[in-house]
Formats: structure tokens, C-alpha cells, sequence
């Protein structure tokens, strides 16, 4: 019982976090910049920093994770990061060659107050950033939101610095498709383009972080959005945002910006959430639906009508981050799951009580946390079990003490691999996660029956 | 002029040279340059590896979330008993506490754990935004200390301080706190602590059990499978044998000074270097035990007996390849050239993050002509130098992996992410059947680059 130290009586917690259902601002930040084509995404602070989030990243995509660091100092600390980051872009624009360094702030260098634009200006007069080259930035200081609101602050940093309008609207739409997998991005992209749509997905770390073996090391991949259509976004007719936290900031920006209208989305996990997706895109692009796709959705809809008697009922606890939190539970109260225990790190009220409103139909008691952590998550399951729980892989720990079902789903997940090459959204990513909701729940079942009741068909 | 010449910065030129070609001029131990894409980590990180396995202790990370969140049970370090130190706690400071101060958090954090958990002893974790901030670590623990009656001890290891180095330095001060509280009576005069191994796998396992046969109590694992109550012992025994030089040479040192306690470096890894280890530990005890030597050579040779014969086998196919190395510490780097040239492979890279002049002394002297030596290295210089050699096989740590395999060269991971123990003679069989199962894997026939060989 590696958990056996979690206790049923919950006593309320002000000063104290155990065994977190977050983490940091600038891993949010790093993943993004990783989404722009021949980009550095730099930590400014000290090296441990940048080693937990290339490691961290690393053992999530089972990639090379390059990023740059100032490598803070004790005088760093005292006297201000400016030396650092002037050197640390030298170095990089000399060595690396990026067509774009994305600096992201931590704790310490935001606590000692650099100025990372003016930075970057001095190293621009000092001519330490060549023509056609960019420093872009993103405050990240780690005492503030997660690693969502790092990666939300980070994608609208590229609508800042790189959209542009020149009064001609193109027959574009820019998609923004939240903190999300590298797969799930690809399958974005491949539902616009069965819908014939011309499109600019930013950032998009497909072809990035879920490369194929080539035998090559490549510094920078093939992947990511590039800075010309970086650019051009601010000439699009629209903008989906697919995830109100993650994508919403830069959405707004490119509205306030450029005059690009926007419509701020659930994640397409799950039925409704990709109709509303699929549907916003026919209704922008003025085109019809495919059968293509049409035949997908009725596949999806076909496993949840075989299989629902197996969904019927089953109280399902979710840890996670909370655009993708929203999605999945809307999914599963759409097929009679009862999501009993939604947990997410990040803070916000906001999301409690759109938790509330999607589950007031539930037949229970429905428990919701946002700025929680999976000590609390275990403590209610401690009083009331559940069928499945779904989040990141630190639920593993939970699951093999209480002997529930686990899905794999969200950041990160340090044990199996197929998220970065599988999506969850759109309806094939539907298939998949009812795909693995059904395996959790009948290889339990199969393991557990008496021998008089184990059934061969299911 | 070397393929790789153009991938290396012009101010990391001294930290890299070529046995035979170059004449031994090392500059290391220097602060990395800023930009380069190092595969350091900071102070905070060295801290925690080096204290975390110490089982019954609570650790509580005091800074913003990521810090705990990042080294939430980050290495395989078992432990036989509690696992207190398997959860994750942090303060999670927030903008607020930047502003006002997080003591007052710290207290009601730390009261609210020890009362929950009973721990035997508290590390508190400094981080650099609390070195900012200025939080009176040692004011708070003090005063936890006395009112909850467990030792509560601060651990200044604020990221910016440097690198992974002093972390363990900040370790090992905070440890040495604990020591010469407890009751030393029933030590034997063959005794001794192991220090610098943090049981990854089970490996402390194994040498405790060695000991054992050699009639040697163990007293403190310093700090794999660790416990607070050895520790308040640990000054009771004979002997401090050291491992992993740069985590827990301090603590030594600081012993040796305190109370006298010799020391010895030693390393596990490899036949020969684990073998020599015994036997320094045999010569350090005859004069007490003149049996003693007997006793470790009837080991080494049982243990050689079962073990020799199967290498053989893999150092059959294995002869001629080629190895690179690039680990944290220099120690482990000496013990792999050797336990490479025990399996008939050539080493043609060898590195450290944090390696001294004097490591890479030895370094140069025990590698062959044309073996790359490189500190704080990258990722560009390390992928290079890996296709200039044609290497078969790369040892090192999470960042090196995914580089390695892109590459389509075979990995054998001698850090965090070990899951078979490499110490000790099984050790040195594990190793042999890792490197020949990643070496020999036909997997690497698929890959476009190796395909032409």
C-alpha cells in the first residue's frame, strides 16, 4: 500500500499540497514554443528548471526535448538575469540558428523583475539578433496557475508578436488547439481538411514531438507552425479556440489585434463537444459536411449504442486539467457515466461551476475541486469508491492501492506510450477513449468473475 | 578537422578533448554558458536525489508547485519499509506568499504533516524563489522542532546556488545535523556505512548482503533505503565506505573531521572495481579480523565462479563494439570504462555533468587512444560525436535516451531509470545482458541510418 498514508477523515488544507494535479507555469510555456517550426523555447532562471521540463517532457513523448536555459547564478539572482539572456541569445542565434527563441520567465527571474522585452531590445541594438530572427516571450512566474495557464500565455506571446493584418481578410481560419496532444493536434488538422478548409493550427507540435525513427537527431524537427503563417493569422476570417483556458487568451488577442472574430470552444472530446467542432467549421467554411466524416461519427455513435450497457451507471472519478476536464465529462454523463469526483490542479471558480452545471443531472452526489490535488481525489474515493478513474499516470498509485480501473488520459503519462500517436479528440479519438474505457472495465470484469458467471461474449 | 567541429561552441573547446591528439588540459567544473542546451540540473535537484530515499523522513518541498511536482518519487530508490518519502509535499506557494512571505505557510504545512504522519525527521527544501524572498527556513524549523520533538532541518538548496554539486553539499550539511543523536552501544568494530548509494533497483540490497558475509554490520544506509534513526547512529561505525564521490564525499569528510570516522571511495559497478572495493574493506578491517580477507576472497571467487562463465558468452558477441558514455558524476564513468573493457568493448566517449579535473585526469589516463572526454556537454555535440565513433551502445541518463535512439544506437539507461540493479557481481551480469540485448537487438536493422552498415 505505497498510499497507505492517505487518511479517510478530510480535514480542510490552506497551507499544503500532497501529490499535486499540476504543475509548473513554464513546462506549459516550453510545450508551446515546441509548437512553432525552427523554434528554441529558452528558460530564463536557473538550470534545474529547464532540466525538470525537458525531462519531464521527455519522458512523457519519449523525444529529445531541446530548450536553452540562462543558467542563473547567485549573482543572476542579485544583480538581475540581463547578462545571462543577452549571452544566452548570442549563443543560440550563433550556434543552435532558430528562426525563433521563445523565452519563457520562472519564478526567480520574475521575482527579481527582468524585463524580458526590454532584453531583448538591447540584444536587438547590440545586433545580437540577425535579420528575419525573433525573441518572442511569455511571463511564466511559477507562483501563479499551472502549466495551462503557461501554455495559454505562451500561444497568445505568438499572436502578440507575429500577427499581422493588412486590411485583406484570406479565406483562412486559425485554429488554436489547446494543450493537447501532438496526435490529437494532427487529427485537428486532418478533420479541417476533410472538410476542405484552409487552415492555421498554432502552435502545433505534430511532426514535432511524435516524429517518426529517421536515424537522425534533429535539433529541429519538421513540424511546427512556421512564422509566416504565424503571421498570416491576423488576416484570417476566423478563429476556433479549442479550450477556454488554454486557448481563450490568444484568441482574444487576435480579435482585439486584427479584428479576427473568434469562437471559443470545448475541446472535441467526446460527441457534442466534436459536433460543435465539426459544425462551427461547416458553418465558417460555408461548406457541407463529408460523408467521411458523417461515417465516423455514426461509428463512434455505433460502439456507444452496442456497448451501453456497460457505461450505464458507472461512477467514474477524473483528474486532470480543466479544458480537457469539461470535455470528458460532458462525454461521460452523455452516456450515463457518472463523473462522481472531478478533480483539477489548477485554480479557478469558473470551472467548478461548469462542472456543476454539466452534472446536475447525475443521480448523485457529484464532488468537484479545482486548485486540488490527488491526496483530496483519494481521500473521497476512500470514502466512496469508484468504477474507473481516469488522469495522468500518478493515478496509478491510487488505482493499484484501491484496485479500480485506470485510464491513461492527459499530462503527463510516463508509462505507455500511444498518446502522442493516437488522438482522443474528434470522433476516432471518441473511439479510442471508449476503446480504452471498455477494456479497463471488462478486463476487470474478465479477471474478476466467479468462474460460473465468466462469459466469453460481452 | 573532425565532423563534429562545427557543433561545438568556441568557449566549450577546453571541456572536450581527444585521448592521443591532445594533451591533458581539462577546464570543468565552470559554470555552463548560458544558452547552451546543458543537461545540467540545480541545487535543489542534487538535494533532493541525494535526500529522498530516506524512507521515514518527510520531505516537504517549500516553493511554488513544480519543484515537488518534478520530483515526485522521480528515481527507483526502494525501500523495505516506509515510503513516506514516495509522496509528494510543497507549500505550492502563490503570488500572495511572494508578496507577504510563506513562513507562516511553511509552519502550518509542516505542523499539519507531522501530525498526520509521525515522521521520524523533516527535510525542509529550500528553493530559489524562497532565497528571493528571504523566508527564515532555520527560524521555522527551529521552532517545529521544539514544539513537535522530531528534528526538523532545513536544506538550503536554493536552484540558482550552482549546480547539482552543491545541492549535495546542501544534503549532506542537513544530514550531518542528524548524526551522533543516537545510541551506539550494540555497533560491532566491524562496522560500517554505505554511503553514496540510493538502492535504485534493490542494489543496496546486494552489498548489504555482501557485508554480511564478510562479518561486517551495516549500519546506515547513507541514503538508499535510509532511515532517520541510523543516522542519529551512524558516527558508531568503523568505517564510512563512499560512493558516488560528488553526492556524499562531504559527508565524510565532515565525519572523518567530527568524529574521526576514516573513509574509503569505492565503487560497486564492474568486477574489478567491485571486487577492489571489497578487499580495501577487508585490508581496512584485517588487523581487528585477520579471517576477514579470507572470508572476501572465498566471495569473490563463489561470486566470480557463477558469474565468469556467462560472461564470457555475451563478451563473445560483444568484442570490438563500441560505447559511449555520459552520466552525472564522473565515479560511475571510471567504473563503466572499466566493466566495458571486461566485455571486450571499446569505450570512444566518455562524460560527466559535474565532473572535477581530477576525474578527468583519471579519466584520461584509463581510456583508450582516440576517446573522446567531454564536460557539461549538449545534445548537438553529443549526437555528433556518437555518429563520428559509430557507437553501438550509449549509457546514460533520461535527457540522453530519446537522442540515442533517434540515432538508432542502443541505450542502457545507469541512472534514475535503472530497473534492474547494476551494482555488485549479479550487477555487472545485468549490465552484460542489458548491453547485449540493446546492442544485438535486431531493432536497429530497421533504422535508415544503420541499414547501409
Amino acid at each position: 500500500m505505497l498510499l497507505r498514508h492517505t487518511t479517510k477523515e478530510i480535514k480542510e488544507r490552506q497551507a499544503l499540497t500532497v501529490n499535486p494535479a499540476k504543475t509548473c507555469q513554464p513546462i506549459g510555456a516550453m510545450y508551446a514554443a515546441l509548437g512553432i517550426h525552427n523554434c528554441l523555447p529558452h528558460s530564463h532562471g536557473s538550470q534545474g528548471c529547464c532540466a525538470y521540463h525537458r525531462s519531464t517532457l521527455t519522458r512523457h513523448y519519449k523525444e529529445p526535448v531541446m530548450a536553452g536555459t540562462s543558467s542563473f547564478t547567485e549573482g543572476a539572482s542579485v544583480f538581475g538575469g540581463q547578462a545571462n539572456l543577452l549571452q544566452a541569445i548570442d549563443t543560440i542565434f550563433t550556434v543552435y540558428d532558430p528562426d525563433v527563441i521563445a523565452v519563457h520567465t520562472t519564478c526567480l527571474s520574475e521575482t527579481i523583475g527582468d524585463d524580458i522585452p526590454q532584453i531583448a531590445k538591447k540584444a536587438e541594438a547590440e545586433g545580437k539578433i540577425p535579420k528575419g530572427k525573433y525573441v518572442i516571450h511569455a511571463n511564466t512566474p511559477s507562483y501563479v496557475g499551472s502549466h495551462v495557464t503557461g501554455f495559454a500565455t505562451m500561444t497568445r506571446a505568438m499572436v502578440d508578436y507575429f500577427a499581422e493584418s493588412n486590411g485583406h481578410k484570406i479565406d483562412q481560419i486559425n485554429i488554436i488547439p489547446g494543450y493537447v496532444e501532438p496526435s490529437d493536434m494532427e487529427e485537428i488538422k486532418r478533420i479541417v481538411s476533410e472538410l476542405g478548409l484552409r487552415a492555421v493550427m498554432f502552435p502545433d507540435t505534430s511532426n514535432v514531438l511524435n516524429r517518426p525513427q529517421t536515424g537522425r537527431f534533429d535539433m529541429f524537427p519538421k513540424g511546427g507552425t512556421t512564422v509566416e503563417a504565424l503571421r498570416s493569422t491576423g488576416n484570417s476570417k476566423a478563429t476556433i479556440a479549442l479550450g477556454r483556458l488554454a486557448s481563450g487568451p490568444a484568441a482574444r488577442a487576435l480579435d482585439a489585434k486584427c479584428k479576427v472574430m473568434c469562437e471559443i470552444l470545448d475541446l472535441p472530446i467526446g460527441l457534442a463537444a466534436t459536433d460543435a467542432f465539426v459544425d462551427t467549421l461547416r458553418r465558417l467554411g460555408g461548406v457541407n459536411v463529408p460523408d467521411s466524416i458523417n461515417i465516423e461519427r455514426g461509428q463512434m455513435l455505433d460502439i456507444i449504442t452496442d456497448m451501453h450497457q456497460y457505461f450505464y451507471g458507472k461512477k467514474v472519478g477524473l483528474v486532470g486539467d480543466p479544458d480537457q476536464l469539461i470535455s470528458l465529462t460532458e462525454f461521460l454523463v452523455s452516456i450515463d457515466m457518472w463523473p462522481i469526483y472531478v478533480v483539477t490542479g489548477t485554480p479557478g471558480k469558473k470551472f467548478e461551476s461548469k462542472i456543476v452545471e454539466i452534472t446536475r443531472d447525475v443521480p448523485h452526489e457529484v464532488k468537484v475541486a479545482a486548485g486540488g490535488d490527488m491526496f483530496l481525489f483519494h481521500q473521497w474515493l476512500k470514502n466512496e469508491p469508484v468504477d474507473l478513474m481516469m488522469g495522468n499516470t500518478y493515478l496509478k498509485y491510487i488505482s493499484r492501492d484501491e484496485d479500480i480501473p485506470f485510464v491513461r488520459f492527459g499530462f503527463p503519462i510516463l508509462d505507455r506510450v500511444g498518446h502522442s500517436y493516437f488522438p482522443t479528440v474528434g470522433y476516432r479519438g471518441g473511439m479510442r477513449v471508449l476503446e480504452k474505457i471498455l477494456d479497463a472495465l471488462l478486463d476487470k470484469k474478465d479477471r474478476e468473475s466467479p468462474e460460473e458467471s465468466f462469459e466469453l461474449v460481452l | 578537422m573532425s565532423n563534429s567541429a562545427s557543433v561545438i561552441f568556441q568557449e566549450r573547446k577546453d571541456q572536450i578533448l581527444r585521448k592521443g591528439q591532445d594533451a591533458f588540459d581539462m577546464s570543468c567544473n565552470r559554470e555552463s554558458l548560458a544558452g547552451a542546451v546543458s543537461q545540467r540540473a540545480c541545487v535543489f535537484c542534487g538535494s533532493r536525489v541525494v535526500l529522498y530515499p530516506i524512507a521515514d523522513a518527510l520531505h516537504l518541498v517549500h516553493g511554488p508547485i513544480g519543484c515537488a511536482a518534478y520530483t515526485w518519487d522521480i528515481r527507483g530508490a526502494l525501500s523495505s519499509g516506509p515510503d513516506l518519502h514516495r509522496l509528494s509535499f510543497s507549500t505550492d506557494l502563490q503570488e500572495k506568499d511572494i508578496i507577504f512571505g510563506g513562513e507562516e505557510k511553511l509552519y502550518r504545512a509542516l505542523t499539519e504533516l507531522i501530525d498526520r504522519h509521525h515522521p521520524k525527521a523533516a527535510f525542509v527544501y529550500s528553493t530559489c524563489i524562497v532565497g528571493i524572498i528571504g523566508d527564515d527556513l532555520e527560524a521555522v524549523c527551529r521552532k517545529v522542532a521544539s514544539e513537535k520533538e522530531i528534528p526538523v532541518l532545513p536544506v538550503q538548496s536554493e536552484g540558482f546556488k550552482g549546480n547539482k554539486r552543491e545541492g549535495y553539499g546542501a544534503a549532506c550539511k542537513a544530514m550531518f545535523r542528524l548524526m551522533g543523536s543516537g545510541d551506539t552501544e550494540d555497533i560491532s568494530p566491524l562496522s560500517l556505512n554505505i554511503l553514496g548509494d540510493f538502492n535504485l533497483a534493490g542494489e543496496i540490497w546486494i552489498i548489504r548482503k555482501y557485508f554480511d558475509r564478510m562479518g561486517i554490520q551495516t549500519v546506515a544506509n547513507i541514503t538508499g533505503d535510509g532511515r532517520v534513526e541510523d543516522l542519529g547512529r551512524a558516527h558508531g561505525a568503523a568505517l564510512n565506505v563512499v560512493q558516488c564521490s560528488g553526492a556524499t564525499m562531504e559527508l565524510a569528510k565532515m565525519m572523518k573531521e567530527s568524529f574521526g570516522t576514516p573513509f574509503l571511495r569505492v565503487s560497486y559497478f564492474g568486477v574489478e572495481d567491485m571486487a577492489e572495493s571489497l578487499y580495501q574493506i577487508a585490508r581496512f578491517f584485517e588487523p581487528k579480523d585477520p579471517g576477514i580477507m579470507e572470508r572476501t576472497r572465498e566471495l569473490v571467487k563463489t561470486e566470480l565462479s557463477v558469474l565468469y562463465p556467462q560472461l564470457q558468452e555475451y563478451r563473445r558477441e560483444l568484442t570490438g563494439k563500441k560505447a559511449a558514455i555520459y552520466v552525472g558524476g564522473a565515479f560511475k564513468a571510471f567504473s563503466l570504462v572499466k566493466a566495458f573493457r571486461l566485455l571486450g568493448m571499446k569505450v570512444v566517449l566518455v562524460g560527466s555533468q559535474t565532473g572535477t579535473e581530477e576525474d578527468y585526469k583519471e579519466l584520461y589516463e584509463i581510456t583508450d587512444e582516440g576517446t573522446i572526454i567531454v564536460d557539461d556537454s549538449n545534445p548537438l555535440e553529443l549526437s555528433s560525436f556518437l555518429k563520428e565513433k559509430d557507437v553501438d551502445v550509449f549509457v546514460g541518463g533520461v535527457k540522453e535516451r530519446p537522442i540515442a535512439y533517434k540515432l538508432g544506437v542502443g541505450f542502457c539507461d545507469h541512472n534514475h531509470e535503472r530497473k534492474q540493479p547494476l551494482e555488485g557481481f549479479i550487477g555487472m551480469l545485468n549490465f552484460a545482458r542489458e548491453i547485449h540485448s540493446s546492442v544485438m537487438s535486431p531493432v536497429w536493422r530497421f533504422v535508415p541510418r544503420r541499414k547501409a552498415r
